[in-house]
């Protein structure tokens, strides 16, 4: 962000000599984009007090940490989610946590984010500080400091009314390699939760499907059960979190990129009640439905029990099971053990999951 | 969930599945007609359990495959128009039509939109007085009592700005088709619980003598689709030629009259295309004059519309269980979801994209077996 | 066509072709017209198709069908099959 030589308070109403007045707006207009003075307020007044941090109230261009000699992580994303609020979360929760649990699955502590917002001319003002005020609650949460960002304002009819990047760094204190190469014949396959509620949440309110759930989102910072799968010494050969594409196409992609077979029993994936109806009346498979707030871990079989004792004791992975195991053959392929004792290989869906009645 | 799960178990299909091979002294070929039951037989892998003389043959059970062609492009041209939201189940989104399909009429700026129930459509015509909003009316019998209603509040409660575009077809019918056919293999049937919800079963007796082929009302989970074809294979092993009823417990003899009455004040039965079959006499459902008002062809002047279907597709052999998906020469590799040629590759029910997402690997993962 | 699905109903409001009720599938509850199934009431299971009841689930069948299913298991275990 471009230093500022403002001495005026952020919360001033009318202005001095200035012929556009610079009000308490109810709505982003393109002005709040233009660098100028509305630019400012609105960060001052909006961004910096949410995030409250010392390299971002430095307003300078980027920000400048110091950190130990050793291996970083960096990742970024994009979120453009519709409707931007759902049960139990909204567009700032997910790009909080998106970010921060992306470098989770390097294995990563967390350190710090960057916030890119693009509003549209028009978005109520009130909008913005809700999701900026979710930003900061979930950063807080998730033990990161959003350190330096940017924001622009696109015209009406541009933008789905608002959209976020954020991009994060992570420090790595072991001397792992978390990927799906690392991946070896006769590792567990284990779940950190139940799957498909982040899809079901989202699905309750998009127009023309509404239905009644107290299901929300399971959207959550992964950082420390990870952490401390880590710190407990166990020898985890991948990790990845489940997000869009559900747990089938995270199988899928990690079987393709590893060369090797992955085989899961359907009756150890749990999924809620709620779910299930859900995905029953839309015609959807929740293996496929998206999730915020799970992953899958690969550990050595002799670790697997020790791996879920240490997840167990965390809250968002209260509930982690062992799914499955991997094998040589058939290689890049993901098979499912169905309930009624069959077996299916699972493939990708070409696009996103739609409703059906047929 | 209940009446639910109790059909997903594993004990309950093994049992069956034995009682199934036990019985069954000789080869039998039988059809499942509603794509539902396709799915669940792809999905469950119910043919692993069946015995190898046992072939299970997969029917024109899903009405987003059998929708003409040029219908497909008349809710294009549709969807299209500047004033008009396009409601329609998520089925439809994806279907090609000669250029395109919803999907990417919707990305060049049409308000298409998905919904659950054609009642919900009727709402967004409501809330939106200036726009005109149109409902694709897709489906078996099954569907019809539902797009009856809709049309039936519209015209109740005045709403102007409402149509649909009617693209209904009937089970009967087909089956008569199919089993007129000089190729056909089809020995037995197992008949479309839902639709036989709403019908009911008697219009299947005629079938059953005139053709000596046994039918069987089914419904759509693994144990209920086992239980089916056990009744089938004794049937034959038996000689018999007679309609029963696995689906009990939803399915009665007369159906549904409350919806067949709505049906019949709404719709009459007409001559459908059905793509990759052919015209089929009295094998659809138009709107009565009394609603013609609300017939979205007539209403957007586009009637009279003629197209050509993909050569190299075999969706009507396919459709009526001549050939299996993997027997024909573009199944995967010309032909795939992401560009399919036919009907049958996009519809999750379709026989062609239900063993692309769940066979394909198949061979690859047998040779594989082969070799280590 | 296909997809229907068994709920409890948990309410009934309206008549004839206006009748609704609340649905529940397993803890998921959605509107849907009962204009179809005059005779259904608060508490019955009815099998949900695009936002209609087609038809009340028939729990005396359900429960024979069931019934034949245990009675096969049974059987199965006399004659020493695994």
């Amino acid at each position: 962000m471009a230093p500022t030589k403002s001495t005026d308070k952020p919360e001033a109403s009318f202005p001095v000599g200035c012929p556009v007045p610079i009000t308490n707006q109810d709505f982003v207009t393109l002005a709040h984009g233009g660098g100028g003075r509305m630019m400012h307020n609105l960060i001052d007044r909006i961004v910096i007090p949410a995030f409250g941090n010392q390299p971002l109230e430095s307003r300078h261009d980027g920000a400048v940490m110091r950190i130990d000699k050793g291996r970083l992580a960096f990742t970024t994303d994009s979120y453009v989610v519709h409707p931007l609020f759902f049960p139990g979360g909204d567009i700032g929760t997910l790009a909080v946590t998106g970010t921060v649990n992306d470098l989770a699955m390097c294995g990563a502590r967390p350190l710090c984010l960057s916030a890119g917002l693009i509003l549209e001319e028009g978005l109520p003002m009130a909008t913005l500080e809700r999701v900026v005020a979710s930003m900061a609650l979930t950063a807080k949460a998730a033990k990161v400091d959003i350190v330096t960002g940017d924001t622009k304002v696109v015209d009406r009819g541009k933008g789905d009314g608002l959209f976020v990047n954020t991009a994060g760094i992570g420090i790595i204190e072991h001397d792992l390699a978390i990927a799906p190469t690392s991946v070896r014949p006769g590792d567990a396959i284990l779940l950190s939760g139940d799957v498909g509620r982040h899809g079901v949440a989202i699905m309750a309110v998009r127009e023309g499907l509404q239905f009644e759930t107290t299901l929300e989102t399971d959207c959550a910072p992964l950082a420390e059960p990870v952490l401390a799968l880590l710190g407990a010494g166990i020898e985890v050969h991948c990790l990845r979190d489940l997000t869009r594409g559900g747990l089938a196409t995270t199988l899928i992609e990690i079987a393709e990129s590893s060369r090797l077979h992955l085989g899961v029993s359907e009756r150890d994936i749990t999924i809620e009640e709620d779910v299930c109806g859900a995905c029953e009346i839309l015609g959807l498979d929740p293996l496929y439905l998206a999730n915020e707030g799970r992953f899958v871990a690969f550990v050595p079989p002799a670790q697997a029990d020790r791996a879920l004792q240490v997840l167990r004791l965390h809250s968002v992975s209260a509930t982690a099971v062992r799914i499955g195991a991997v094998s040589e053959s058939p290689a890049a392929l993901v098979t499912l053990h169905s309930r009624i004792g069959t077996k299916r290989i699972l493939d990708m869906h070409s696009g996103e999951q739609l409703p059906r009645i047929c | 969930m209940k009446f639910v799960d109790e059909y997903r178990d594993q004990a309950k299909a093994e049992d069956l599945a034995q009682a199934i091979a036990r019985i069954a002294t000789k080869p039998w070929s039988i059809m499942e007609v509603c794509g539902g039951q396709t799915h669940s037989i792809v999905k469950y892998g119910i043919d692993e359990l069946l015995p190898e003389h046992i072939t299970l043959l997969h029917g024109p059970g899903c009405p987003v495959c059998v929708t003409p062609l040029e219908l497909i492009d008349k809710a294009l041209l549709i969807a299209a128009r500047p004033e008009v939201i396009f409601c329609s189940f998520g089925d439809m989104l994806r279907v090609p039509g000669s250029g395109g399909d919803l999907f990417s009429v919707k990305a060049k700026g049409a308000d298409v939109r998905i919904v659950y129930s054609p009642l919900e459509a009727l709402k967004i015509a409501r809330d939106n007085p200036r726009q005109e909003v149109v409902f694709f009316a897709v489906g078996f019998e099954t569907t019809a009592p539902a797009n009856a209603m809709a049309v039936f509040q519209a015209h109740a409660q005045k709403l102007p700005n409402f149509s649909v575009l009617v693209s209904h077809v009937l089970v009967p019918p087909a089956i008569a088709a199919i089993l007129s056919a000089p190729d056909n293999r089809t020995q037995g049937f197992l008949a479309a619980g839902h639709v036989c919800t709403v019908m009911g079963f008697e219009e299947y007796l005629p079938l059953a003598q005139t053709f000596h082929v046994p039918i069987v009302v089914t419904g759509f989970e693994p144990v209920d689709i086992l239980q089916g074809i056990l009744m089938c294979v004794e049937q034959l092993e038996q000689g018999r030629a007679e309609v029963e009823n696995q689906y009990a417990r939803s399915v009665q003899r007369k159906g549904n009259r409350p919806a067949q009455e709505l049906m019949s004040k709404v719709f009459r039965v007409v001559a459908r295309k059905w793509r990759g079959v052919g015209e089929i006499p009295n094998s659809g459902f138009g709107l009565r004059d009394a609603f013609a008002a609300y017939d979205a062809e007539t209403r957007f002047g586009v009637t009279g519309y003629h197209v050509d279907e993909d050569s190299e597709c075999i969706a009507g052999q396919v459709l009526r269980g001549v050939k299996k998906p993997q027997e024909c020469p573009a199944f995967g590799t010309r032909c795939t979801p992401e560009r399919p040629l036919g009907a049958t590759m996009v519809s999750s029910e379709g026989a062609c994209a239900a063993y692309y997402q769940y066979r394909r690997h198949e061979q690859t993962s047998l040779a594989a077996g082969r070799r280590s | 066509m296909c997809l229907a699905v068994p709920g409890k109903i948990l309410d009934v409001n309206g008549s004839e072709t206006t009748r609704t009720g609340t649905v529940s599938f397993g803890g998921v509850s959605k509107e849907a017209c009962l204009a179809f199934v005059p005779e259904a009431k608060v508490g019955d299971y009815v099998l949900v198709h695009a936002g209609f009841a087609i038809s009340v689930v028939d729990e005396a069948e359900a429960a024979q069908t069931l019934e034949y299913f245990r009675q096969m298991g049974e059987l199965r275990e006399l004659e020493g099959k695994p």
